[in-house]
């Protein structure tokens, strides 16, 4: 589904973050995005929803290069994405039911679609009751799923996740892991960038490493640390 | 990726649309009432300087037709010289009308001119002061100076007067208020724009979070920036009904004003020419708005 090659990003500022980075990922996939901070994690993500444009090498998203993709086509990849950031990114001022509907309103869908979708993914990560509540009286484990509830609504083919945990207890962090890979098994594709070594060796899931703006290892059912 | 075609606008998205523009502008009330007010005062003196203009060249048209050459003979004229002289003018091409206007026949319009206070006359009939003379019109204003000075040089003639000066100072006055007035409306709707780009930089920065969250979400940039667009038109258009109706109800009571002292000031009242010039003003705050928006927006969106 997406195929990264050679791909290299050096920012204004001459900083190389991403060095030939080539990279398959399929459909379906739960991949962990593992190593140090400035190794290039975020970027990739980034590179992913055109938040930033690949200095050189080829992106294809769903048989769509990223690199000669127009301006304007950037709004409707998005919708196909689903984003989760560790500091949440929920507008105080609006309810959880209505953070979650400003996805759907800002790409033109009905009250009757919200209506109808809404209720249904705050109850899939267990926030049902909480619809009329403000963010701020949420705990950060409940905010971070209406963030989910928010990124799922829209039926999105993949989920990118930066450091989703990043800002939770380690109780709060595994129910987090529980819905995720709950989202997973109905056939989204989860990419999560993390230093939560326990839950990347519990999960066994793909493991890709990066150092300084290279991919040093790429392992099925890998662990945080490579297993010499 | 679902890529949806364009489908008509949906009526939550323009409740939308409108919901955000007008809290911007309650949240940001000192400025949106700023920003009104310059467009309001730069778009009423465009419109007083306008109707001002407008006025002085119909004052001007007015006169202009009416301008006359007196062509005052010399008292021992014979009348074969008259009778030639009448010939000769007759005969010149810028002449479009010609009267003769003997010494009695003077003295009887003066004599009407004078109405009651005629009195003032008794004992001219006797020894009549005033010449023989030509009235000549011409075909445009312009040729009125040239003609006067030639017939001036005629060995008949005594004197030549015609309103020096006054057609030549109307249409100067004009023009100087015509330059004085798109100065300062010009200087004026810069700040207008700039004033209006300066609520909406403060309305985008209000929101740059929300703004953050709604392009990641796969906003288009034309859904992010309506509801400013708006908030800057609806302050550019505020602005512009304040004006029309400040210079509307200003210019009404000029004229009833006017008509009752000065009835012989013949002011432009035709709706004809008022209409268009009210509704490109409304038009032009409209514009403001928009400009002002765009330079915000212009910035923020070209990622």
């Amino acid at each position: 589904m997406i195929q990264l090659s050679k791909v290299s990003k050096i920012y204004p500022n001459d900083v190389r973050a991403l060095n030939g980075v080539s990279l398959r990922i399929r459909k379906g996939e739960f991949l962990f995005l593992v190593g140090p901070s400035g190794a290039g994690k975020s970027t990739l993500m980034k590179l992913l929803y055109r938040e930033e444009f690949p200095t050189k090498g080829q992106i294809i998203f769903d048989g769509k290069s990223l690199v000669r993709m127009r301006p304007r086509e950037i709004p409707y990849l998005r919708r196909s994405i689903g984003m989760i950031f560790q500091d949440f990114r929920l507008l105080p001022q609006k309810t959880v039911f209505e953070n979650v509907a400003f996805a759907l309103e800002v790409i033109g869908a009905s009250k009757r679609e919200i209506n109808r979708a809404v209720p249904a993914v705050l109850a899939m990560v267990g926030l049902g009751e909480k619809a009329g509540v403000f963010p701020d009286h949420l705990s950060g484990g409940e905010q971070q799923r209406v963030s989910v509830a928010r990124a799922i609504v829209n039926n999105p083919v993949l989920i990118i996740a930066d450091e989703p945990t990043g800002n939770l207890d380690p109780e709060t962090s595994w129910e987090l892991m529980k819905l995720l890979a709950d989202i997973n098994l109905h056939g989204t594709t989860i990419i999560m960038a993390t230093h939560a070594w326990d839950i990347v060796d519990y999960m066994k899931r793909r493991v890709v490493e990066l150092v300084d703006g290279r991919i040093v290892r790429d392992e099925e059912k890998g662990a945080y640390r490579h297993e010499a | 990726m679902r890529k949806k075609g364009l489908t008509a606008m949906r009526l939550s998205t323009l409740t939308y649309y409108f919901r955000e523009a007008f809290q911007s502008i309650l949240r940001n009330s000192w400025l949106s009432v700023a920003s009104i007010g310059v467009v309001a005062v730069s778009l009423l003196i465009l419109g007083s300087s306008l109707l001002l203009v407008l006025n002085a060249n119909n004052i001007a048209d007015n006169l202009e037709s009416s301008v006359e050459i007196s062509i005052f003979l010399k008292d021992e004229t014979k009348p074969e010289e008259l009778k030639e002289l009448e010939d000769a003018l007759g005969a010149l091409p810028e002449v479009a009308e010609l009267r003769y206007v003997n010494k009695q026949q003077a003295l009887e319009e003066m004599q009407e001119n004078f109405g009651e206070q005629r009195d003032i006359l008794a004992g001219l009939e006797e020894k009549n002061p005033l010449p023989d003379t030509f009235r000549v019109k011409t075909q445009t204003v312009d040729q009125v100076v040239p003609l006067a000075r030639e017939v001036a040089a005629y060995p008949q003639v005594d004197q030549v007067r015609y309103g020096q000066g006054i057609v030549e100072k109307l249409l100067d006055l004009s023009r100087w208020v015509r330059t004085a007035g798109l100065v300062t409306m010009v200087l004026l709707a810069i700040a207008a724009v700039f004033l209006i780009a300066t609520t909406i930089r403060l309305s985008v920065f209000a929101r740059r979070k929300e703004i953050g969250i709604m392009k990641f979400l796969g906003a288009t940039n034309w859904f992010v920036r309506v509801p400013f667009l708006l908030e800057g038109m609806f302050l550019g258009l505020t602005g512009a009904l304040l004006a029309v109706g400040a210079v509307y109800y200003g210019y009404i009571s000029l004229i009833n004003s006017i008509q009752v002292s000065l009835p012989f000031m013949q002011l432009v009242t035709d709706r004809s020419l008022l209409a268009p010039m009210l509704e490109g003003l409304l038009a032009l705050g409209l514009a403001f708005g928009a400009i002002g928006s765009s330079i915000s927006l212009r910035k923020f969106l070209n990622a």
